[in-house]
């Protein structure tokens, strides 16, 4: 049991002393978990769009889809990335196996079904008259789009926390694709399960809880944004 | 519109990709990647290498410390330039096979037999082979690393040379599926006995400051020897693998300096490897 509240110490320490190894990791989660972000909510939004506003054939079907990846399971996109990205793979010639940039396209996959399940929820809920009234005042395509989204901020922004969270203490894609390679691509989630697996839980718990930080911190920016708009 | 959010969001792709592609290829051209075992990288052997290898070679060092069955794969699929690993069959199958050249014996520790303390099979101080046969005829927690490691290899070995089926099913014999440490773990939760390799244990003991709750109770016995080797990943079947870096490390860790690094290296001020005499 005392690890836990050792866990604590020790990630104050870890944070304050400046420790290499713990900034590194923090590091590569962040960019990792940029990469990703950035690239499923450019794909997400616009297709989650598509599937909430618009009404065609199979849209049922496609919706059960969608929201079915949302239980990818990540050691099972590990293993998908790793068969693309691995050099006898047909992105092998990339050279993205154990990058930083391979882990991000794993977790991209992961994130991109949750933003287009939840955006079009999200458009699905606002009231059809918004678009009549938008249609009626002469607006075009472009600009239903933009309303809509508008209108939807607050889905959109629970999409991309959602997906975000998923993104941040995912471990399965991180450990296959990216090799949990120290200074490169350890992240801090696949050092917590490396410390695990040496049987240093203080450290474990140090490191989840710096996790936790900044999930916290990354939360917080966002409601307070949200209050001031 | 469709059409437009669908152009849009192919652009910031492909953008995305070729960002991705560019900061791939501007990477060190001098890097060498390695796919190695956890005891080396557990035991912290190879953060106290590398620094030497950088310095006396000038080329950069990447490892994945996994067990030694995926060390193999990955070297088969061409995803590392060398292999530091320690299952002389499979390796050499590796080598057969036309996957690896040069396999290079570079150093060896030894497997130990631990158990609790109170030792319930009675086993201390016996060779392997009678210690086994009491475990499996008593029905005393055995926990494997069961992941085709190393040291799962060696363990099976073990068991078919005391004349023993490998167990599998038995309720006894925990499959853990996971790394030394844990193995390790696990095996004093349940007060049962495991196979480790030396320098995993130390380094166990080191973290249970001194005082585990697991002590070796067989060791010495000839069956018990760790041997690890270098493979340099053959570039005949792997055309993108840098084989010329991968025989400096081979050479590297064979050269005299490199071998009193490794018998240098000390927890708890035990030894943890030893250079080999082939």
């Amino acid at each position: 049991m005392n690890f836990i509240l050792d866990g604590l110490f020790q990630a104050i320490q870890l944070l304050i002393r400046g420790d290499g190894e713990t900034y590194s990791a923090v590091s590569a989660t962040l960019k990792v978990s940029t990469y990703s972000m950035v690239v499923s909510l450019l794909v997400g939004i616009p297709l989650g769009f598509l599937l909430g506003h618009h009404d065609f054939l199979w849209k049922k079907h496609i919706r059960t889809i969608t929201d079915t990846l949302m239980s990818l399971p990540t050691v099972l996109v590990g293993l998908l990335v790793y068969a693309f990205l691995t050099s006898r793979g047909p992105l092998g010639e990339y050279g993205l196996l154990f990058t930083l940039e391979g882990i991000a396209i794993g977790q991209a996959i992961l994130a991109i079904p949750i933003v287009i399940a939840l955006t079009a929820t999200a458009v699905e809920s606002i009231d059809e008259k918004l678009r009549i009234t938008l249609i009626s005042l002469g607006a075009d395509k472009k600009q239903v789009f933009y309303s809509t989204i508008w209108e939807a901020r607050y889905g959109l922004l629970a999409a991309g926390m959602n997906a975000y969270g998923r993104v941040l203490t995912e471990v399965g894609i991180a450990m296959m694709v990216g090799g949990n390679i120290k200074w490169h691509t350890r992240t801090i989630t696949t050092a917590i399960a490396l410390e695990t697996n040496k049987g240093q839980f203080e450290m474990g718990v140090a490191l989840g809880l710096i996790l936790m930080a900044i999930a916290g911190i990354v939360n917080f920016s966002l409601s307070f944004l949200r209050n001031r708009s | 519109m469709k059409r437009n959010v669908f152009i849009t969001s192919l652009t910031m792709i492909a953008a995305f990709l070729i960002l991705y592609g560019s900061a791939a290829f501007s990477g060190d051209v001098k890097l060498l990647r390695m796919a190695t075992t956890t005891s080396t990288d557990d035991t912290g052997l190879l953060d106290y290498l590398k620094p030497y290898f950088v310095k006396e070679t000038g080329i950069d060092i990447q490892w994945v410390a996994t067990g030694t069955g995926k060390a193999l794969k990955l070297g088969e699929n061409c995803d590392a330039d060398v292999l530091l690993v320690h299952a002389p069959d499979s390796e050499k199958k590796f080598v057969a096979d036309g996957f690896g050249l040069n396999r290079n014996v570079v150093m060896y520790n030894d497997f130990v037999l631990i158990g609790p303390a109170s030792d319930p099979a009675g086993v201390k101080s016996k060779n392997v082979k009678e210690c086994l046969s009491a475990i499996s005829s008593k029905n005393i927690k055995f926990v494997s690393r069961g992941d085709k490691s190393g040291t799962h290899q060696a363990e099976q070995a073990l068991w078919k040379a005391s004349g023993l089926p490998v167990p599998d099913k038995e309720p006894w014999y925990v499959q853990a599926g996971q790394g030394m440490l844990t193995t390790i773990q696990i095996a004093a939760e349940q007060n049962g006995y495991t196979l480790t390799d030396r320098g995993t244990y130390i380094k166990y003991e080191d973290t249970m400051k001194g005082n585990p709750p697991l002590k070796i109770l067989v060791e010495g016995d000839d069956l018990l020897k760790n041997i690890y080797s270098v493979i340099v990943v053959n570039q005949a079947k792997c055309p993108n693998v840098k084989s010329d870096l991968a025989k400096a490390f081979s050479d590297w860790m064979s050269r005299p300096s490199t071998q009193k690094l490794i018998t240098g290296f000390k927890l708890s001020g035990k030894q943890l490897f030893f250079i080999s005499s082939k």
